[in-house]
């Protein structure tokens, strides 16, 4: 399983650490287990929803499972379905849901009792676009209501959106931290990403441009090599003058501003290099 | 206080699931009934042995009951499964409601299925001449609740540990099977020769066949009525125990 998964099953009290300590809203992970269970909720990535029964009955149980009376229970029930707009099907069992609509339900059974804390897995995976897009919403505006959110997403476009401060992990191990702008600003300058006819001429590429002292970073991918530059656009015509020079062919030529993807890639992309070079 | 709110709750989810497909309340009381039609024709003819002591009929109906505490919650597992991959489980171990709660509620939800199939087994075997105690049966209803409770538990501990369906069956039957033969309820376990005998004395359902057979006949003096009770209601409370553990350690 994933780090940043084993992390929030962890936090949400359902894994014991081996070592080491946490606070959770100012509680003790070891000792208060049972006041971070009241305040947290948590949405697995297998959502967790009770297939057999309608959407309905698992919003009810889980608001009595914190301790609510049925009439309570019904009237929080009954709030998030207006709020995420699952009137239409709440009254059908679960195991008819689309993907979109299961994943609603989940997250509203994760915050059904009013967590100040929500842990997600990964909220918004094999989702198509507009259930996603219809989330982030949801995550936005609960972020509005001064909620604080913790998600896990494989999705860099989607910890821009959504994220104040991110975490890259790779290995295990937590590389990088920032806000988007900070992690964006190490990438430096701008990507350029060309594409070979094949992987072989990609390297011979690699191997030349390393000569380019103002490229920051070279790094091959499959076909591609992928540059990070300061000033990217007027790079461009030098570079591919030398790669002329050397007469490879060059397929295609992009160049795009920083994004987090480009971060992602040039903390993990690095390591992998040199999980490489060890061996 | 919140202990019993939170049985009750989960033992109303749990009923819930079953009662949406009643089928299989019924399909597992087939096993029982098959017994009855084809199986204690044979011990009539045996009615003059003397280890059954009467009616053939008197001594096999609390036993098969038995037998329906075991094999009838043997397989309860296979939902608790479903449960766990679809992360039901993990849903509510991330809730305040307490663990032993969600198990419990399962456990409670068999037995009150077990003790419906154990008086619609006992209406059937009227007619084939069955002459029971009253209170008797009553009293034990409770111990058959008891073994389901132990099997269930097992059931549920072995579900957690393996987390998949496929070895869950074969180590319910290994078990179940010798159990079941050692604690004659097919057959009086006074036929056998000295060493199963032996060996049935650490069969703990043995103890439960015969507090049954001594309530159904009334023989409420009989010290292995005290007997059977203490080692079944023990043997539930271990199994449960134990079955719990899995669950807390089923996270990590």
């Amino acid at each position: 399983m994933a780090l940043a998964s084993l992390q929030l099953r962890m936090l949400a009290t359902l894994l014991c650490p081996s070592g080491g300590e946490a606070m959770v809203l100012g509680y003790d992970l070891a000792e208060q287990q049972e006041q971070i269970r009241q305040n947290v909720g948590y949405v697995s990535q297998a959502g967790g929803a009770d297939l057999a029964s309608t959407g309905l009955e698992n919003l009810v149980l889980q608001a009595q499972l914190y301790g609510l009376d049925v009439l309570t229970a019904k009237k929080y029930a009954a709030e998030f379905v207006d709020r995420l707009q699952m009137d239409s099907f709440i009254g059908r069992p679960a195991s008819s849901y689309s993907g979109g609509q299961k994943r609603r339900l989940d997250v509203a059974l994760g915050m059904i009792h009013h967590p100040q804390l929500l842990l997600l897995d990964e909220p918004t995976s094999g989702l198509d676009p507009q259930s996603r897009a219809y989330l982030w919403e949801q995550i936005w505006s609960l972020k509005a209501e001064g909620v604080t959110i913790f998600l896990t997403t494989q999705y860099m476009d989607e910890a821009d959106r959504l994220c104040d401060r991110i975490a890259i992990i790779d290995n295990g191990v937590i590389i990088v931290t920032g806000t988007p702008g900070e992690l964006k600003s190490t990438v430096g300058g701008d990507t350029i990403i060309f594409e070979f006819p094949q992987e072989e001429v990609a390297r011979k590429a690699e191997a030349a441009l390393r000569q380019n002292a103002k490229l920051e970073k070279i790094q091959a991918m499959n076909s591609s090599v992928h540059l990070y530059a300061k000033d990217g656009e007027r790079m461009m015509p030098e570079i591919l003058r030398s790669l002329d020079a050397k007469s490879l062919e060059v397929q295609s030529i992009m160049l795009s501003r920083p994004s987090l993807d480009d971060v992602f890639l040039k903390y993990t992309g690095r390591s992998l290099r040199e999980d490489e070079r060890r061996k | 206080m919140t202990m019993l709110r939170d049985v009750r709750l989960m033992f109303i989810r749990n009923m819930q699931h079953t009662l949406r497909n009643p089928v299989f309340v019924f399909a597992s009381m087939f096993q029982p009934l098959l017994y009855l039609l084809l199986f204690m024709p044979l011990l009539n003819s045996l009615s003059g042995v003397s280890a059954f002591g009467g009616k053939p009929v008197n001594i096999f109906i609390p036993g098969l009951l038995v037998m329906q505490a075991l094999f009838g919650s043997a397989f309860v597992g296979f939902s608790l499964i479903d449960d766990i991959r679809t992360g039901v489980i993990e849903r509510f171990m991330v809730t305040p409601v307490k663990r032993s709660a969600i198990l419990l509620g399962r456990v409670l939800r068999d037995a009150v299925i077990l003790l419906f199939q154990c008086i619609l087994i006992t209406l059937v075997a009227l007619p084939f001449g069955l002459s029971v105690n009253a209170g008797g049966f009553l009293i034990s209803l409770l111990l058959y609740a008891l073994i389901g409770a132990s099997m269930a538990s097992m059931s549920y501990g072995f579900a957690l540990i393996y987390k998949i369906e496929d070895p869950l069956a074969p180590t319910l039957n290994t078990i179940a099977l010798p159990v079941t033969l050692l604690s004659g309820i097919i057959l009086p376990i006074s036929l056998a020769p000295l060493w199963l005998q032996d060996m049935a004395k650490f069969d703990p359902f043995w103890y439960g066949v015969n507090a049954a057979r001594n309530l159904f006949a009334g023989n409420f003096q009989s010290i292995q009525i005290a007997e059977g009770f203490i080692i079944v209601a023990g043997l539930a409370i271990i199994i449960f125990t134990l079955a719990l553990r899995s669950l807390k350690k089923m996270a990590s």
